[in-house]
């Protein structure tokens, strides 16, 4: 994508001009991302989100549920109705069991070529990314990727916003004249919506997948699941320590960790020490890594990019600690503490122990 | 076997800087990279290549100066290059990045098979991982994204089975070639190029396609005009009205329990909640 400097009203493709074609396609739909069973949280999300996009159209929102003929499909059908939505399109075929491309893609673009929504959203978790894109390619509509924030403008059009150039700016995206607009978006960007209470009902609309499973080429061999042990929850996590390039070499990154046991918390880092192999990936906090909310969030050594930013900024309270008072991280952050980390993270883990040490004795 | 890999040529964007009276990129000077996610597929296709014996073509769009992406590729150890340029890609999208991408894919087939085809996961510049699903998509491939190990290749049966990383676990699956696969980081390790690499790098020919040479007829398809998906507006994010509090201390101890302090006055039922987790309930 390149965004050079001239202003918008002079480049082609800017005015909404939809063709004919698409004037009747219409409501939000979000995919409810239905896997072994359980439907990612990042689903609710996005019927909360897409809630308010739907009230801001007039139109309907739709779930779409995608899966095996069994009682855990029907609970994601019921799901969709709990966060908000007024219907919602089902497809249950053993061939929807577990994920691969071509079922799950299948499904979809035949369910949008005859119900023709105007915006679908699907979360941005590897199952969603693998099947935006061969969606958004089959369809020949826009696709864009990891936003931060979705809103409708003056003319009804999604304006999707999200970070470029590796996190320095952020840039508002519209697909004017194709449909669907089709956007992802990364799990905790968007806030967990209250579910209704008691019953729930709305309308389904049942839809064969009409495949075969010699039609697909792809074979499932096995799932082998993950060791849970020393896996990364940051996404649910309620406290936060993180550790930025400011804390020197690798070594340090245990001062980290020290503090993050002290609090129960969970630990991380920014993209740069991913890259330079510092910590796994899987404890990337940022944009293209996780997004958090925790209610205290501490940066050591975090100068505080956008990409970092948006991965953090749901947090109740940020605590940045830092030695240059004018880094980036000071615009978002609450609290700051101009120091090093080197001696700064040892003091907070002793002064946090002192506090929060509890006399074993009482009843 | 015959495995293309495209790259791009990103800027290194852990040296951009926003102009702090226009709020615009500065690019001039920020030196280029191959993006990073695409030396993972890279080295993978080359691990193949050596086993399986055969080649390996990168493929680059980009401006001219995308030639010198495809020359340190070449110097690792790729076999061929094909630079596809040309003013009428500029601005292009995904959907026209995967166009452009799979028509040149579709020539370089006229001349020999491909049987698998790499791309990097996603860019550092777009990060929208969709170029290489588009590729695959076009082509009518199988797709294999998040791939964490190449697990058994069978050229005679035309088979793959692969890793896929998942939600909770890694799906293993078996598929049929031609594939298109996209590789997780840190999966392997680009390797460093023998000095005969570098030497046929620097005087390789690279081939050099315009959207016509690549047998792209229909020019809407490319560019602006091909791009469903429009930059409105580009803009820095709104400072908050107050930065960040400094805390007063002579010392880190002084400094950390102003700190304690501050953070459970705003957050009293914060205390109360790591109290109870420090007591174990």
């Amino acid at each position: 994508m390149s965004a050079d400097n001239k202003p918008a009203s002079s480049r082609a493709g800017m005015k909404k001009q939809l063709p004919e074609k698409f004037i009747n396609y219409k409501h939000v739909w979000v995919f409810v991302e239905l896997e072994r069973g359980e439907v990612h949280p990042v689903s609710w999300e996005l019927l909360g989100e897409g809630r308010k996009l739907a009230d801001k159209l007039g139109v309907q929102l739709a779930g779409v549920v995608m899966g095996p003929p069994a009682a855990t499909t029907r609970a994601a059908v019921e799901g969709s109705y709990r966060y908000g939505a007024d219907t919602v399109y089902l497809m249950e075929d053993p061939l929807l069991t577990d994920y691969r491309n071509e079922p799950f893609t299948k499904a979809m673009t035949d369910l949008v070529n005859t119900y023709q929504p105007e915006i679908l959203l699907l979360g941005a978790t590897t199952l969603g990314r693998d099947l935006a894109g061969s969606v958004a390619t089959t369809l020949a509509t826009g696709l864009t990727a990891d936003c931060t924030e979705l809103a409708i403008d003056d003319e009804g059009s999604l304006a999707a916003t999200r970070p470029t150039f590796g996190g320095s700016l952020l840039c508002t995206i519209h697909t004017l004249n194709f449909r669907p607009q089709m956007a992802t978006i990364r799990p905790r960007v968007m806030a967990m919506p209250e579910g209704k209470d008691g019953e729930v009902s709305g309308g389904l609309i049942e839809v064969p997948l009409n495949m075969k499973e010699d039609d697909v080429i792809t074979k499932i061999l096995d799932f082998i699941a993950d060791n849970t042990t020393n896996k990364a929850q940051l996404a649910y996590a309620d406290v936060v320590v993180a550790g930025g390039m400011g804390l020197g070499k690798p070594e340090n990154f245990k001062l980290v960790k020290d503090l993050a046991e002290v609090l129960g918390a969970e630990y991380g880092g920014s993209r740069p020490l991913v890259q330079k192999g510092w910590i796994d990936s899987d404890r990337q906090i940022g944009q293209t890594g996780k997004t958090i909310r925790p209610k205290l969030y501490i940066a050591a050594g975090i100068s505080g990019a956008i990409q970092h930013r948006v991965g953090v900024e749901g947090a109740d309270l940020i605590l940045a600690i830092n030695t240059d008072p004018n880094a980036p991280i000071m615009d978002f952050a609450h609290l700051a503490i101009i120091g090093d980390a080197m001696t700064i993270l040892p003091a907070l883990t002793e002064a946090f122990r002192k506090r929060l040490s509890v006399n074993r004795m009482a009843g | 076997m015959h495995i293309v890999v495209c790259i791009k040529q990103v800027p290194d964007s852990a040296q951009i800087r926003v102009h702090p009276v226009t709020n615009t990129i500065m690019r001039q000077g920020v030196p280029t990279i191959i993006n990073p996610y695409d030396l993972f597929s890279l080295e993978e296709a080359l691990r193949l290549r050596d086993a399986f014996g055969g080649k390996v073509t990168v493929l680059t769009m980009g401006p001219p100066m995308a030639e010198d992406s495809l020359r340190k590729a070449l110097g690792i150890g790729a076999d061929d290059a094909v630079l596809l340029t040309d003013r009428f890609f500029a601005g292009s999208d995904t959907l026209a990045t995967s166009f452009a991408l799979a028509t040149a894919i579709q020539k370089i087939m006229e001349t020999e098979p491909v049987d698998m085809v790499f791309a990097g996961k996603q860019t550092i510049d777009g990060d929208t991982a969709q170029v290489g699903p588009g590729i695959c998509c076009r082509l009518g491939m199988q797709q294999l994204t998040y791939v964490q190990k190449v697990e058994s290749v069978d050229p005679a049966k035309r088979e793959i089975v692969v890793h896929r990383r998942s939600e909770g676990g890694v799906q293993v699956l078996k598929t049929s070639l031609p594939c298109m696969i996209t590789m997780l980081e840190g999966t392997n390790q680009i390797r460093y190029g023998t000095m005969d690499d570098m030497f046929r790098a620097a005087r390789a020919d690279v081939r050099v396609w315009s959207a016509a040479a690549a047998g792209i007829e229909d020019m809407t398809r490319c560019g602006l005009r091909g791009s469903p998906t429009v930059v409105k507006k580009v803009f820095a994010p709104k400072a908050r009205a107050q930065k960040a509090r400094p805390v007063d201390g002579e010392g880190a101890e002084a400094l950390a329990a102003a700190a304690i302090e501050a953070i459970f006055a705003s957050q009293p039922k914060l205390e109360s909640d790591l109290l109870k987790q420090s007591a174990g309930y």
